[in-house]
């Protein structure tokens, strides 16, 4: 009955897949709740809360360049411009910035509204470009989202008459609701619903609020992966010209993956406007586009679950175990008597700032070790270990099959 | 594309197609008519401009001049996708599947044409959506079982034993619903019996209504299972007709086998 | 001619009637624009010649090209101050025995440390997809950048004015102030471009490079040492760097650490612009690119620059991705 047999064991497969990606998810659900009641606990304040609600940005931008790059196998090497177009677009609404421009009239609108409006806009900047250069080969993409890349910022740096340039627009709106929760954690006593709520009373918030953002955004991009749409992605990713072959027309299947991609930057832009109350020209420099790519390509390219867990690793990385560095170095050398090791002396800068210097350096190692390494990333895409799994099962079938039919 | 006064016998009609790659003429000057439900071959000896003229078909290459004729449309310089989904169909000479795709997926990707799901039925995983995957999923496994690699839905493609590749670039290809099956070299390093069981599989796609093209070097193949055959030779139409008339054919011996046989 | 074709001539023609019109209504100024422009873009043609190459061989953007040129001149910049004695007299003979040990020991160190990023970096993912090598690219770039800002942290280097200059050294032409530096950087740069040519268009070994870059497999077939042919790309673009930024160096006198990044895109603009791995190309190239940039700067405003560079690079990708003299790749 190999019928039978076969499609017992593609059920079966099934679960199993089904099985492992729930569990990833369960568990960074448990740890994404646990988190802020662990470190409030420990460490009596909402540090550690706010930088995980920092990392959560990363992690957006992360699971939206997985659809560009992972799915649909185009370079972008400028998604940072959309981050750039999502939070200016926030940011000139929802401050005082157009007061001193032009217009000479400040908007506020609401955030709700705007991180819908930064999220179209910059699918439509993605559109615009993507149209002409779509049908490019692929390296030239690279080449024209990173010409890109550098244009954005650039523009917002120039354009001081609106962006206020260098200088940076400060004093962000930040998002209010009717109603919140407060407690301990923000300094209340007993825990109480409190009306009129404004964000910025409570950094717990918008960890709340990046956590169901990227809940959402995962659902949704799990849904197009697993649609025909993913699929038509999936193919022009492993040959465009077989993907053509079977009517799949190309270029506007990448145009969605770049402005569906774009759009998810121009969200996070949004929200990081928000939750940062500044926004800089210089937050969105070639680096942080760098940054992303390094985070979908570490937790292997189209697997979501892992895209997500590359970004905090990333994350952690950059931001904790390379910031704290010098501070580490300079206290590990006090403690066992090198501390003159911190003093500058002549051409020697002294430990704590080489250490400061080192970071750019070790940052590129990271980088080229990784890739010699583990070209596929830490956790490559769900399938593509599992077919060495399932490959021996099929030889065994097969042999049972023979034995059948001799 | 326009209607085209046409013979409503025929599937494909290639009125004087002439590709030219700079100085060389790839495709020179080829008229052809493919009647509906007949197995059609083209053969001829290598770089005789096969693929070429199949891939300027199916809007892989725009042809140089001449007309293309399918169904009663003029489909010249149409692109790719437009092409497939009017209804032709094309397998590859090296085998071009999704490597890192499913074998049921690759057959998905197929009916890609046909189904209807927009961004946001599948953002949003509609119901219309789920039943349309449903659906799909159902129709992929049987054209899987129709090629007769079930088995392998969840493989890889490109884990696939070499025949059981071939195998499924003929069901994706039948996927997308075609009128005309375009297959280049589909026994390529095939054993005597694969190639048997591949001319079995002609005949089935045959009796579901589909017209076949195919490119082959295999002449016992070729002969076997062919109505027509037309032969090129350095871009040339040298011969068409039955395949008895065309073994006999003088200028077709010369090209195979060279003057002196 | 397409329309792509079409738009993109219109563009090129009206940016040159523009500045034509400047031309005749301020000729000097025009003029001194000019010298300018030539003598960047001959460093910038310098740098793309390493990038086309590479492209033109195994199609990786090699991002830490820029980080090799910038490396060329932090090297110089030790060796100057190492042989020279006085740096700022006009002109001695010390001076130019520290030139000539300082062009060799830059060039033949940035080769050998571009041999060795190849070796190390890229030719164990030669056949990884994409996306790998390009990382490892930005990564080298980083790292390279990142050892120089070790080595001088976020300030600037000083290069020493070791070529003669001061009275006796310049001249005014028609209003146009023109020094010898000027001069040296667009003859020593021209005399490198050449004897590239030559040696890519005579010697085996350029051959071998020109085969290789048209076909890897067949060039393997017939007896090409590809692994070798290779390493000698990466070497001698990495020769051209150093020199150029030597002379970069010596021209602006002064050099930080992540110079290169913005140099290198440039210049990858450049090359881009001349039809990327087409080597005449590139030095016409970094040549249009470093007068548009000059005149940029003078007529636009030095901030916008950076913005109009690469909305060329933009443009000419989307109306002409071959170039001005178009590729090399053969239609398949």
């Amino acid at each position: 009955m190999p019928a039978a047999r076969s499609l017992w064991s593609r059920l079966h497969l099934r679960e199993r897949i089904r099985d492992r990606d729930t569990a990833v998810y369960g568990v960074l659900l448990i740890v994404a709740l646990v988190w802020p009641m662990a470190t409030i606990f420990a460490t009596g304040d909402t540090f550690l809360t706010s930088q995980a609600a920092h990392a959560g940005t990363w992690v957006l931008l992360a699971v939206g360049l997985n659809v560009v790059v992972g799915f649909a196998g185009l370079l972008d090497l400028g998604y940072a411009a959309f981050f750039a177009i999502g939070a200016y677009s926030y940011a000139l609404f929802a401050s005082f910035q157009l007061a001193s421009s032009p217009l000479h009239h400040a908007y506020h609108l609401p955030f709700w509204l705007m991180l819908f409006v930064g999220m179209f806009v910059a699918a439509a900047f993605g559109a615009i470009l993507g149209f002409p250069t779509l049908r490019l080969r692929g390296d030239y993409l690279a080449i024209v989202t990173l010409g890109f890349g550098e244009i954005v910022p650039q523009l917002f740096l120039n354009l001081d008459q609106w962006t206020g340039g260098i200088n940076a627009i400060g004093s962000i709106d930040q998002p209010s609701l009717p109603a919140w929760i407060t407690g301990p954690w923000a300094g209340a006593n007993d825990i109480a619903i409190v009306r009129d709520f404004n964000f910025s009373f409570d950094p717990v918030a918008y960890y709340v609020l990046i956590v169901i953002l990227i809940i959402g955004a995962v659902i949704l991009v799990n849904n197009l992966h697993r649609s025909r749409l993913g699929r038509a992605w999936m193919a022009i990713r492993e040959d465009e010209v077989a993907a053509a072959a079977m009517g799949i027309n190309t270029v506007t299947t990448k145009l969605l993956a770049f402005a569906i991609g774009a759009s998810f930057s121009g969200f996070a832009g949004a929200y990081y406007g928000a939750s940062f109350g500044l926004v800089s020209p210089d937050s969105f420099l070639f680096v942080v586009s760098v940054t992303v790519l390094v985070m979908v390509v570490l937790g292997g390219m189209g697997n979501i679950a892992g895209v997500i867990i590359g970004a905090i690793a990333i994350y952690f990385l950059l931001n904790s175990v390379l910031s704290s560095l010098p501070a580490n170095l300079q206290s590990l050398s006090n403690a066992i008597g090198l501390g003159w090791l911190n003093n500058s002396n002549g051409a020697w800068p002294g430990l704590s700032e080489l250490a400061q210097r080192l970071q750019f350096l070790l940052y590129g190692l990271i980088l080229v070790l990784m890739m010699l390494l583990r070209p596929q990333g830490i956790f490559p895409s769900r399938i593509r270990e599992q077919e060495l799994k399932h490959a021996v099962a099929t030889e065994e079938e097969t042999v049972v099959e023979q034995a059948h039919a001799s | 594309m326009s209607e085209a006064p046409a013979d409503r016998d025929s599937i494909l009609e290639l009125t004087e197609l002439t590709k030219r790659f700079g100085g060389l003429l790839a495709v020179d000057s080829v008229s052809l008519q493919i009647k509906r439900g007949e197995v059609f071959a083209l053969i001829g000896p290598n770089g005789a401009g096969k693929t070429t003229l199949f891939n300027s078909v199916t809007g892989m290459f725009r042809p140089t001049s001449g007309r293309v004729v399918f169904d009663g449309r003029v489909i010249t310089g149409s692109k790719p996708h437009e092409v497939a989904r009017l209804g032709i169909a094309r397998t590859f000479q090296n085998i071009r599947l999704f490597d890192f795709m499913t074998a049921v997926d690759n057959v998905k990707v197929g009916r890609h044409v046909r189904m209807k799901a927009k961004v946001w039925d599948s953002l949003f995983k509609l119901p219309r959506e789920r039943h349309e995957e449903e659906r799909v999923t159902e129709e992929a496994m049987e054209l899987l079982r129709f090629v007769g690699i079930a088995r392998f839905a969840n493989h890889y493609a490109r884990n696939l034993p070499y025949g059981q590749q071939r195998r499924l670039e003929i069901a994706r290809a039948l996927a997308t619903e075609p009128k005309l099956l375009l297959l280049d070299e589909p026994a390529a390093g095939f054993t005597p019996q694969e190639k048997v069981e591949l001319m079995e599989l002609v005949r089935k796609i045959l009796t579901r209504g589909i017209t076949v093209f195919l490119i082959e070097h295999d002449m016992k193949l070729v002969m076997g299972i062919s109505e027509r055959i037309v032969v090129l030779d350095h871009g040339e139409k040298i011969a068409e007709g039955p395949p008895e008339e065309v073994r006999k054919d003088r200028r077709v011996i010369e090209a195979y086998l060279g003057k002196s046989a | 001619m397409s329309v792509g074709d079409f738009g993109f001539f219109v563009i090129c023609l009206t940016a040159i009637v523009l500045l034509a019109a400047q031309a005749v209504v301020h000729p000097s100024e025009f003029a001194q624009i000019l010298v300018f422009g030539l003598a960047d873009g001959a460093i910038y043609a310098l740098v793309a010649l390493g990038y086309t190459m590479v492209y033109g061989i195994i199609e990786l953007i090699n991002f830490a090209h820029g980080d090799v040129f910038t490396l060329g001149a932090y090297v110089a910049a030790a060796v100057m101050g190492f042989f020279a004695g006085t740096s700022e007299d006009t002109f001695s003979v010390s001076n130019l025995v520290a030139l000539l040990v300082t062009f060799p020991a830059a060039m033949l160190l940035m080769g050998a440390v571009n041999i060795t990023i190849e070796r190390v970096a890229y030719r164990p993912l030669r056949n990884a997809p994409r996306l790998a090598p390009l990382i490892t690219a930005i990564g080298m770039s980083f790292l390279l950048e990142g050892i120089m800002f070790v080595w001088s942290g976020p300030f600037t280097v000083h290069v020493p004015d070791l070529l003669p200059h001061g009275p006796g050294f310049n001249t005014t032409i028609g209003g146009v102030f023109i020094e010898f530096k000027d001069v040296f950087v667009v003859v020593a740069a021209a005399i490198l471009v050449s004897l590239l040519a030559v040696f890519i268009n005579r010697s085996k070994l350029g051959k071998a490079m020109r085969a290789t870059a048209q076909d890897r497999d067949a060039s393997q077939l017939m007896g090409i040492n590809i692994n070798r042919t290779i390493a000698a790309t990466f070497f001698i673009g990495a020769l051209l760097a150093g020199a150029g930024g030597v002379i970069w160096g010596l021209y602006f006198n002064a050099i930080t650490y992540n110079l290169g990044f913005r140099t290198g895109l440039v210049a990858f603009t450049s090359a881009v612009f001349g039809g990327i791995g087409n080597i005449p190309g590139a030095a016409l190239g970094g040549m249009v690119i470093g007068l548009t940039a000059a005149f940029s700067d003078a007529y636009i405003g030095s901030k916008w620059t950076q913005v109009v560079i690469f909305g060329i690079l933009i443009g000419v990708l989307v109306f002409r991705p071959t170039g001005l003299l178009g590729m090399r790749v053969p239609e398949k």
